[in-house]
């Protein structure tokens, strides 16, 4: 009973959070209530008996990439400027139709959900870490290597990206 | 243990959150921010379906998305630092040049 009180709380607080989120004008507020989202999902995953996803949550989502999005969004440092500039854009107007296209996606994947039939499984139980990290380095150890390749390639690719001199080649084209 | 559906309920909202999201704002850190949501809410899928079944299945695909959505990010913030540099704004409308 308490964990089911406990999901519905951490639920609100996702889909509030996240709302809040995408709504605000300032990058840095915005990333603070992201924060709170990942937080609750992490709740949510501790409830469904997979603490070894909560902590991953905890630790890689709600610490390592959304500190990287606050080190993006301080060094660029867009200050008042981008805040006004963001209230124009968003009006009532902006919000109405993919709000509703939003919905109606929403009402179709639910309707998948309860209109099916549905067989009961087994009643669920904690998946220790230890489950989780024999079948990660049995069954699934190619895509651990695959996930590996993806990562240097993102390092490659991030380094090329954050470069300077591609800004400076261009300053210099439009120089000349 | 909550019920599955309502789970699932919870990480369509989330999903449809995010869609907006992305739909409506023109700021790519909020897009990205969107795409993060939609991430989640996909993994919140996996995690829920590996509880229903009692199987570490569910945690290692949210390992893979972990991993995925690492790599996405590191890449997206490499170019919103070229667009910022180039651009002096985050706005995607000023980027549409292949369009034209």
């Amino acid at each position: 009973m308490t964990a089911l009180i406990l999901f519905y709380v951490a639920g609100f607080v996702t889909l509030a959070a996240a709302i809040l989120a995408i709504t605000r004008t300032n990058a840095s507020h915005a990333l603070i209530y992201v924060v709170v989202t990942l937080l609750a999902i992490a709740v949510v995953f501790f409830l469904l008996g997979s603490p070894f996803a909560a902590a991953l949550q905890i630790v890689v989502y709600a610490g390592a990439i959304v500190v990287l999005f606050l080190f993006v969004v301080m060094m660029l440092n867009l200050g008042k400027a981008s805040v006004a500039r963001e209230q124009t854009l968003l009006t009532r107007g902006i919000w109405t139709a993919p709000s509703l296209l939003a919905l109606a996606l929403f009402g179709v994947f639910l309707f998948a959900l309860i209109g099916g039939d549905h067989e009961t499984v087994s009643q669920a139980r904690m998946i220790s870490p230890k489950e989780v990290g024999i079948a990660l380095y049995t069954k699934y150890v190619l895509a651990v290597e695959l996930a590996g390749v993806l990562l240097l390639a993102a390092l490659v690719g991030a380094y090329h990206l954050g470069r300077r001199y591609l800004a400076d080649r261009r300053e210099e084209e439009e120089a000349s | 243990m909550p019920p599955t559906e309502h789970v699932l309920i919870l990480a369509l909202l989330l999903f449809c959150v995010g869609a907006v999201g992305v739909l409506v704002r023109r700021n790519i850190i909020f897009i990205l921010i969107s795409l993060e949501f939609m991430m989640n809410a996909c993994a919140l899928v996996f995690v829920a379906a590996g509880a229903k079944w009692g199987q570490p299945d569910g945690q290692i695909m949210f390992l893979l998305i972990l991993a995925l959505a690492a790599a996405e990010v590191a890449v997206a913030l490499g170019i919103v630092i070229q667009m910022a540099r180039r651009f002096g704004t985050l706005d995607v409308d000023a980027v549409s040049g292949l369009r034209e």
